[in-house]
């Protein structure tokens, strides 16, 4: 017997909104201990249920166990550990310092939830992209309504299942379903939005939140650079560009490294040394390799295949370029010196291919870079300790990362988040927490001692105290009350 | 608007060109401009005063207190404080990550634009324009024509002492307004009211330009009588100060209202009465310590809320409008209807509803079905009603037995929250607003772990699940083969 797919239309979004803000203003989510016992519950679902998830990425995604256990639910298992260890601090609030103009008095910042949020999420790692800034949300005491994406089909019906089961209904909701649904969502007033996905649609997103004043925090992607310096280690830089490139969802990762920049001179032996590589990883037949995700859809096969398609790009291929559109397969294909402003040096490649630009000397790619806009990560490989310092105060991107790939995504302790085109604001660990929450300012005044140098008639006497409180500077205020001044 | 088009992307132009040559990531160079911040408003404030005067009919110490000395106080702060600021944070790494190294530093977004207010319309000016330059960006202010002869002062001076290749100054109204905002900007700073708010987030979206909104609200001020009438002289004053002190209630953290349970009412009238005059005179309009209104569209919107009958019907004080002189007497109301429009939209003026309420709790939900304001106020000795106050109602900030005066706190954030603004600044809080934290990361290529690469075998998931979970010594055993990968 079918189950009849419920409804999901303009008053459906509005009936839920109310619902969960209603659950807020009765205070349901507000309490440490509701909110610790939703943790639990979904390092529950990241401990009995990661069987699960990991069948569903690999339906949807074709997403080897290790890369669905370790990218996707040990990352997971982490954060929720990590917000339940610290939650008590986060919560407790910030003392701040009072100054002699507003002596006496004491200030602090409470940390308060913002209400009834949305995080709309992306289909590359739908579990991950998902819960992460759910588990934010939740920590922080908002109510929270989450949207898969519907093209990762499997995962966001283990989702709504999962958070069905064990999370609290009147203020934790899954809505699954395609612009439809999200348009509706967008409609509504929500109190903050939490968006992974294009920059194309973070547009679209910002533009709705602009309606109610929401804020944002736009988590989108970009062409992430990799410059490689000959003073090197060749082989770890290459296994480690592979692991970041191939090894996490086949290129298709808002962080993954899109194009390389190096020398000339050096191209040939980076080039020789990744081929290497690349058999030992995945064998001579890659397309046979089970180490890999396919292609999410033809819909993405197909925009990558034209992206290798285009004349003046073809001929650039020096590894690999097969493609199996039946099995949404394409293998790991390096490509040379493709023309800057082709098509697949103009937009975020998202995928198994990987451009490598070379240059006069390596100084040029902080040009290259800089005439580009802002990625959400930039990663160097050098051991020159001038470059790497050069290139992490000149190259603006989210994130940057020396000597390594996208392993700043797992530490809490470095928010993670865009700039520019790649996005704004930012999450993991604590940040995740500040991200949802409002940072209220309390002052406390007391009754006592009071300057009537704030009050009209104003005069000159007055005045002079005023500078001299200004000044903060005691001396200067004992002169004027003494009348010195 | 040709002319004006071609000026403003000249403008960019320019400064995107001094940006990129690295100039304004000198330390030193930003705390010259912002000593040279400081030097303008200290060697002009006699024509401050002046011009403040002739927009706003500001009496020179409001002028000082409110702005020209916030400006002198929030510029010292940025430079004996710009380097401990500027210094990037480290991060502590956890030992799987062992000898990577971690931090965050803090680099300008760009070049970004200031959008001003007219009613403080030097420090608000000003100090977002001291945050830009303290994070180290290029930037142009467009201050408010409401405003017109602090505007021209800006313009005027502002390049006479800052470097102009770096900061610029632009006039006008809307339509200038909406030229600056068809260009892509890295960030965008505006003070104004929600719903033109609404407008600058819609533009920027297009840019995907983050945005601070510092906007308003109606802010309350509950007055716990009972508990604070020991003190109620200086809880009076505080609220007449504040209300009519600063640029006659034409504040976002204004008092837009009080709530005061019934039986008290008539005692705080009775006091405000008397305080107003001693304030200002029998006749305050002649007094020079108050401030006019703006506009001719303001004293005829500030007429519009009054002209209800039923919010005439509960005048008890003031009431007086002259348009010509665009002066509006302060005055008070006693409970005006809850769905009035005086009572639904930010007053913005000398006009004081008095809300009563039959339990001082009660006013909790009166706050709680309006919009979220900037500041919320209480005077009260009440611990309980402290603690509700802060953990039912939301605010951009709540200031206990005081008004206005979180403003001047350097150490707390300026900003709203929902309708009152996205966003915050002040302190370190403008350096920040004003910049993008970007993560570093460093790895070592010295320490490579096999476990790391394909092909994936059941080892190697062994591996990584307990290097992720930190049971080290689980992972050593493993390592030594001590345990069985599963």
């Amino acid at each position: 017997m079918a189950a009849a797919k419920k409804v999901f239309g303009a008053a459906e979004a509005s009936d839920l909104v109310n619902e969960l803000r209603r659950s807020f203003d009765d205070g349901v989510t507000r309490g440490y201990d509701w909110r610790i016992t939703q943790l639990k519950k979904l390092l529950v679902i990241c401990d009995n249920h990661e069987h699960e998830i990991v069948e569903a990425l690999r339906d949807d995604l074709g997403k080897p166990e290790l890369e669905s256990s370790v990218f996707e639910v040990a990352l997971l298992r982490n954060s929720c550990k990590l917000a339940l260890k610290q939650l008590k601090n986060w919560m407790a609030p910030d003392k701040a310092k009072t100054s002699l103009t507003t002596f006496p008095a004491s200030a602090e910042i409470v940390s308060e939830p913002l209400g009834v949020v949305l995080v709309i999420s992306a289909w590359n790692y739908p579990f991950l992209l998902s819960i992460d800034p759910v588990i934010g949300a939740i920590s922080a005491g908002n109510a929270v309504v989450l949207k898969p994406s519907e093209l990762a089909p499997a995962s966001s019906a283990l989702l709504a299942k999962l958070l069905e089961q064990y999370l609290d209904p009147s203020a934790v909701r899954v809505v699954e379903g395609n612009v439809n649904e999200t348009t509706l969502l967008l409609d509504q007033k929500w109190d903050k939005i939490f968006y992974t996905g294009s920059s194309k649609i973070g547009r679209v997103i910002m533009t709705a939140a602009a309606k109610h004043l929401t804020p944002v925090v736009l988590e989108l992607g970009g062409k992430s650079p990799v410059v490689v310096d000959s003073n090197t280690d060749l082989k770890v830089t290459v296994r480690r560009i592979i692991a970041g490139k191939w090894g996490c969802n086949n290129g298709q990762a808002c962080v993954s490294p899109d194009y390389i920049l190096t020398t000339k001179e050096f191209a040939p032996k980076l080039i020789d040394a990744m081929k290497h590589e690349l058999e030992t990883f995945y064998g001579k037949k890659p397309m046979d390799s089970k180490d890999m995700s396919r292609i999410v859809n033809s819909n993405h096969f197909d925009r990558l295949s034209k992206l290798l398609e285009e004349k003046e790009v073809s001929d650039k291929i020096v590894y690999g370029g097969d493609k199996d559109r039946e099995n949404l397969k394409i293998a790991p294909t390096i490509l040379l010196d493709v023309p800057l402003d082709s098509l697949i040096m103009s937009e975020e490649i998202f995928g198994p291919l990987l451009p490598i630009i070379t240059l006069n000397n390596l100084e040029e790619s902080f040009d290259v870079i800089h005439s580009r806009p802002k990625p959400l990560a930039a990663y160097l490989f050098t051991h020159n300790q001038k470059l790497k310092e050069r290139f992490a105060m000149t190259v603006s991107a989210g994130g940057i990362v020396v000597n390594d790939i996208a392993v700043h995504l797992a530490l809490h302790t470095l928010p993670f988040g865009g700039v520019g085109e790649s996005g704004m604001g930012a999450y993991h660990g604590k940040f995740s927490f500040d991200a949802f929450s409002h940072k209220k300012a309390v002052l406390y005044r007391s009754l006592f001692g009071d300057a009537p140098v704030r009050y009209p008639p104003y005069s000159r006497g007055k005045l002079r105290l005023l500078k001299a409180l200004v000044d903060s500077n005691i001396f200067n205020i004992f002169k004027v009350l003494l009348g010195l001044s | 608007m040709e002319a004006m088009k071609e000026t403003v992307e000249e403008s960019l132009r320019e400064m995107r060109d001094t940006f990129a040559s690295g100039r304004t990531r000198s330390l030193k160079w930003r705390k010259r401009q912002i000593a040279a911040i400081y030097e303008m408003v200290k060697d002009n404030e006699d024509k401050l005063c002046s011009v403040l005067f002739q927009d706003l009919g500001k009496h020179s110490t409001e002028a000082f207190r409110d702005e020209l000395g916030h400006v002198l106080r929030s510029a010292t702060v940025a430079i004996n404080c710009l380097d401990k600021w500027a210094v990037p944070k480290q991060s502590n790494l956890p030992l799987l990550f062992f000898p990577a190294k971690g931090k965050v530093i803090s680099e300008p977004y760009g070049t970004v634009l200031v959008l001003s207010s007219w009613n403080f319309p030097i420090s608000l000016s000003l100090d977002p324009l001291i945050g830009a330059i303290a994070a180290g960006n290029t930037v142009l202010l467009k201050s408010s024509e409401l405003s017109p002869n602090a505007s021209a002062f800006l313009a005027k001076t502002i390049p006479a002492y800052l470097d102009n290749k770096a900061i610029k100054v632009i006039e006008g109204g809307p339509d200038v307004a909406t030229i600056l905002l068809q260009h892509q900007w890295d960030k965008i700073f505006f003070t104004g009211s929600p719903k033109i708010g609404r407008i600058i987030m819609a533009a920027a979206a297009q840019h995907l330009t983050p945005v601070t909104l510092e906007l308003g609200g109606k802010c309350p001020t509950i007055v716990d009588y009972p508990t604070i009438s020991k003190n109620i002289k200086s809880v009076v004053k505080r609220i007449t100060g504040g209300k009519w002190g600063s640029c006659s209630g034409q504040a976002c953290i204004s008092v837009d209202y009080v709530l005061i349970e019934k039986s008290f009412a008539s005692s705080l009238i009775d006091m405000l009465k008397p305080l107003i005059r001693s304030f200002f005179g029998d006749n305050p309009k002649e007094s020079g310590c108050l401030s006019r209104i703006v506009s001719k569209q303001h004293v005829q919107r500030l007429s519009r809320l009054l002209n209800d009958p039923r919010v005439q019907a509960s005048i008890v004080y003031g009431g007086s409008i002259d348009e010509e002189n665009l002066y509006v007497e302060p005055t008070i109301l006693l409970d005006p209807p809850l769905d009035s429009e005086i009572m639904n939209e930010e007053i913005f003026g000398p006009i004081l509803p008095i809300i009563t309420v039959r339990d001082i709790q009660d006013s909790i939900g009166i706050i709680k079905s309006k919009a979220k304001p900037l500041a919320i106020y209480a005077f009260t000795n009440d611990e309980n009603l402290k603690t509700r106050i802060l953990s039912e109602t939301s605010s951009g900030s709540v200031t206990f037995n005081d008004v206005m005066i979180q403003y001047m706190c350097d150490a707390l954030p300026f900003g709203g929250v929902g309708e009152s603004g996205i966003g915050r600044y002040h302190g370190k809080y403008s350096f920040d607003c004003f910049s993008h934290e970007k993560a570093i990361m460093e790895g070592s290529l010295a320490m490579d772990l096999e476990a790391r690469y394909p092909p994936w075998n059941s080892f190697k998931l062994s591996f990584i699940r307990l290097a992720f979970s930190e049971a080290y010594f689980k992972l050593l055993l493993l390592m030594l083969g001590l345990k069985r990968s599963t």
